[in-house]
């Protein structure tokens, strides 16, 4: 009787706790980030290569879309292809033949452009070693909470991948780089895809914890670009990135799709080259992993019942007009071309030269006094 | 007691209304804003749009207050100008090339590419550091790569960029930085931004025209921002800061106007307006009328009553004004679309005073000459013109074969201020004054010579050239009627931006093409021709070589059959000797 009701008594606390324990588990195999960012590269210049920068772009659409503001991601375009005399609709970038996507749109912020996307300044951003005076849009500033998407397409091959026609980054470098990383505790988890040509060798070499990388093509297979539009002239995406931003399109920002989801997109029937994926790196299992721990960019809140007390706010100096009575003098507008001030301006000189005729006179010295000491007779061997 | 006492609350609340009133008004003349559209017909059929925004803040950067409260200026330019101690901002983006001779004059004049000068306050002590680290502050700030600005292209021209803003009197050119980038792309990440620093954003007034895919989709698209420190009232004793955010587009009649000659705002922008900026005290289009005085040339729609007049560029021209922030003028479908209907295609050609063009003579990659032109079409005056060149390092020059030459005869300008490159370090700079005799066409020659740059200098794309800046050509063109000399608050922006000292002339700034010169460029490709080659070479010449020399000859005999093979070991066994 009397363990009848002890139980009775205890029973609920045991009951709750095993459902506690269930979900402070699930809890545990949850992602431990607090904040989201994305570098997104396309490292290939020329017109021809309009379909690279279409792609980053179809990407950096999705990423805005999920939630990830401007200052969290930095988009890296070699080229301009909007803007290029060469496009027959200025300020657009298209994915879709027949015009029906313009993923360029109205709000775009591209942080390295042209000469400057370089291998060099892609692996600054990535590992934070920036000059100073980078500003702030410039910097990945991730810390050992954040997960970071990161996304490069253009050409490649086995082993390395080509940046701006003159110059290559090779798998060895992109693995070092992030081990400098995760060594700087820069990252939490880190996705990688990749979209050129033999993607696969790029993620060969990865030896640090916590990276999920995925690739177009593996290795000895080239990846295809989908279809030309013929009023633009060229192709506009990859077919992988293409069904990469069809299924990105179903996903919003509460969706539960998992990573296992993702490894499925692009089939060889629709891709012709066979897309890899490498998890063994990863410490949760990929079916744990939601899309939007990567793509989107979910804050969590915490609601606080504290209470904090501010400070006193700023006082704003009002141009004291008691006390200036003597700065008071009356400013004019300057004369824009003051003809008389300038024929009689002096232009001032900076560099030093030593006065006329030194140089001359240096010489005849020395020239004196050698054949002072040596005699006349020298003078047949030099002239 | 009790009328002491309501006498007490009565004064209370007097004091309290007081406080709130005064208040109320601090924060009214804190700053305000202004904004304006003018639209210029032009005689080609083409059309000539300038937006104007003006934000004016009472504040006094330069006595070294701290400011915290930013209403209508943008944060992000108010804290560049207090770090960076900057007394004068100028910064332009422009796709494609302002042509004088159609178009006329701009209302603000700028280069192809990126353009970006500063004035900064007599407290800095490096210069050339504040600068660097400005231009790559701005490069965050307009995604655009100004970091690119360095000492190869930065100059500090000695008479030229006066400033713009109000001063004590002196000017040492010695806190004067000038820098263009003639190859910088403008697209929308760079409208982006600028529109983010306009106080309503492009959600309301005049900014929701500013759509990009119509704004790039024409034959002149420029976007700069000027800070310049301005009179707060008529005596000119303290100053204020002024921000105008300046948008010039010339809209092409074929690309964008289907070669009807019809335009509307909807047709320009694809958009109509609603309303005005609500922090905007003034929100204002004029449209150009003065060449249709009795509507013979073209149809204006919907009528406005309002007419103004403005003296400018030299000349009295008439507007017709909507106001927008009276709603009458969104009448009953409470939108705004502007048309205007052309009736003839006849007009007088355009005949600007003054116009330049530059381009470069010779052929082969060895030498090369820069021709400048320029002409001044007044039939009997001359007036003084400022030239400013640069030019790179890479292409240098021989001053020594400098000529100046007007009607066939040697023209001696009366300041000339040349300063030479050094190689990698900085740029060539050469400033002249010369007096352009009255219907005549000035050139000015000067030869150079293509230098040969390491192979780690190329850019990564070096067949299409390098491009040379365009030469600012500064001047005071005489007016045909008396300009305004004192710059006040009621006039409208587009003829208030450059100040008149005289009324007999008004000053005028014209940029000349960018040129685009080939360097010699080596064959990149040729390393790795070289190597196979090279190596084909060794393997097979030295190869043979080698074995040809050492090789020695052996005589083997041939391999005997097997049934041999066994006779030969039973022999051996035998203690015979072999076959």
């Amino acid at each position: 009787m009397k363990i009848l009701t002890l139980l009775s008594v205890f029973g609920p606390y045991l009951f709750t706790d095993s459902v506690n324990i269930e979900n402070s588990a699930g809890q545990f195999f949850s992602s431990g980030h607090t904040n989201n960012w994305a570098v997104l590269v396309c490292t290939s210049r020329f017109w021809f290569n309009y379909r690279h920068v279409a792609n980053t772009l179809s990407v950096y659409r999705s990423v805005k879309r999920l939630g990830i503001p401007d200052s969290h991601i930095v988009l890296m375009l070699a080229d301009d292809m909007a803007c290029n005399h060469r496009n027959p609709k200025p300020a657009t970038v298209f994915s879709h033949k027949n015009m029906e996507l313009n993923v360029y749109g109205d709000d775009v912020e591209v942080d390295y452009r042209g000469y400057e996307v370089t291998v060099e300044n892609f692996l600054r951003v990535l590992t934070g070693r920036l000059p100073p005076s980078t500003p702030r849009s410039k910097r990945l500033l991730s810390d050992d909470r954040s997960n970071i998407l990161i996304y490069l397409t253009g050409h490649g091959g086995n082993g390395f991948l080509k940046f701006q026609d003159s110059e290559e980054i090779s798998n060895v470098e992109l693995a070092d780089a992030f081990e400098q990383m995760w060594q700087k505790r820069r990252y939490n988890e880190l996705l990688f895809i990749i979209d050129t040509c033999q993607g696969a060798s790029m993620y060969e070499r990865f030896y640090s914890p916590n990276i999920m990388a995925l690739a177009s093509s593996q290795v000895g297979e080239d990846s295809l670009s989908h279809q030309p539009d013929l009023a633009i002239g060229v192709h506009l995406m990859d077919r992988y990135t293409f069904y990469l931003l069809e299924f990105l399109e179903d996903i919003h920002p509460s969706s539960k799709t998992n990573m296992n989801d993702l490894f499925k997109v692009c089939p060889r029937s629709l891709c012709v080259s066979t897309p890899g994926h490498r998890t063994d790196l990863f410490l949760r299992n990929p079916e744990s992993v939601l899309i939007t721990d990567f793509f989107g960019s979910v804050r969590k809140v915490e609601i606080t019942t504290e209470v904090l007390n501010l400070t006193h706010p700023i006082q704003r100096v009002e141009g004291s007009p008691v006390n200036g009575e003597s700065h008071r003098e009356v400013y004019s507008y300057v004369d824009q071309l003051p003809v008389s001030e300038i024929i009689h301006q002096k232009p001032k000189q900076k560099d030093w030269h030593p006065p006329d005729g030194f140089i001359l006179g240096l010489w005849t010295l020395i020239l004196l006094v050698f054949f002072k000491t040596y005699g006349i007779k020298h003078l047949k061997h030099i002239f | 007691m009790a009328a002491h006492r309501c006498r007490y609350l009565a004064c209370l609340l007097l004091l309290f209304l007081s406080v709130i009133l005064v208040t109320m008004s601090q924060e009214t003349t804190l700053g305000h804003e202004q904004h304006e559209l003018v639209i210029r017909p032009l005689h080609s059929g083409d059309i000539y749009a300038s937006f104007q925004f003006r934000t004016v803040w009472e504040t006094d950067f330069m006595k070294g207050n701290k400011v915290s409260h930013y209403r209508l200026f943008p944060k992000s330019l108010g804290q560049v100008i207090s770090k960076f101690s900057v007394r004068e901002l100028h910064i332009s983006f422009t796709q494609g090339y302002w042509r004088t001779m159609q178009w006329g004059q701009p209302f603000i004049p700028s280069p192809p590419g990126a353009e970006l000068w500063v004035w900064f306050q007599d407290s800095v002590t490096d210069v050339d550091a504040t600068w660097k680290e400005l231009t790559n502050v701005l490069s965050g700030i307009f995604c655009a790569s100004l970091n690119f600005i360095d000492s190869t292209n930065t100059l500090q021209p000695s008479a030229s960029f006066k400033p713009l803003g109000i001063g004590n009197g002196t000017t040492d050119h010695r806190f004067l930085r000038y820098a263009t980038l003639p190859r910088e792309i403008v697209c929308t990440e760079n409208l982006t931004p600028w529109k983010k620093l306009l106080p309503c954003g492009s959600k309301a007034g005049l900014a929701v025209l500013l759509k990009s895919e119509k704004l790039f989709h024409s034959s002149f698209h420029s976007q700069s921002v000027h800070i310049r420190p301005v009179c707060q009232d008529r005596q000119c004793k303290s100053s204020s800061w002024e921000l105008r955010q300046a948008l010039n587009v010339v809209f092409d009649l074929h690309t964008s106007g289907q070669s009807k000659r019809e335009w509307s705002l909807f047709k320009m922008f694809s958009r109509t307006l609603t309303e005005a900026c609500p922090l905007a005290s003034s929100s204002k289009i004029y449209i150009d009328v003065t060449d249709n005085p009795q509507e013979e040339q073209f149809e204006l729609s919907p009528a406005t009553p309002l007419l103004s007049q403005a003296v400018v560029l030299g000349d009295r021209r008439t507007f017709s004004v909507y106001d927008l922030t009276q709603q009458v003028t969104f009448g009953t479908v409470r939108s705004l679309n502007l048309m205007i209907r052309w009736k003839s295609s006849e007009g007088d050609m355009l005949r600007p005073l003054l116009h330049a063009e530059r381009y470069v003579t010779g052929y082969g990659l060895q030498t090369g000459e820069i021709h400048t032109l320029m002409y001044n079409n007044h039939p009997f005056r001359s007036f003084p013109v400022l030239l400013l060149d640069s030019v790179p390092w890479y292409l240098r020059l021989y001053i020594h074969t400098l000529k100046v030459i007007s009607k066939g005869k040697d023209n001696n300008p009366s300041y000339i201020h040349y300063q030479p490159s050094k190689d990698r370090e900085r740029p060539h700079l050469l400033e002249m004054l010369l007096q352009l005799p009255p219907h005549s066409v000035t050139e000015v020659t000067v030869q150079f010579e293509r230098a040969l740059l390491k192979w780690t200098e190329y850019t990564p794309d070096p067949n299409h050239g390098f491009y040379v800046g365009s030469s600012v050509i500064s001047s005071l063109v005489p007016s045909t009627v008396a300009m305004e000399t004192n710059i006040t608050m009621e006039q409208p922006l587009f003829s208030s931006f450059f100040p008149c000292k005289e009324e007999s002339s008004y000053f005028a700034r014209v940029y000349t093409e960018p040129l685009l010169v080939n360097l010699p460029t080596p064959d990149f490709s040729m390393p790795y021709n070289v190597i196979c080659l090279t190596c084909t070479v060794v393997a097979v010449g030295y190869g043979s070589l080698y074995n040809l020399l050492t090789r020695s000859f052996q005589v083997e005999e041939p391999n005997p059959g097997l049934a041999k093979r066994i006779a030969n070991v039973i022999r051996r066994m035998r203690g015979v000797p072999p076959l």
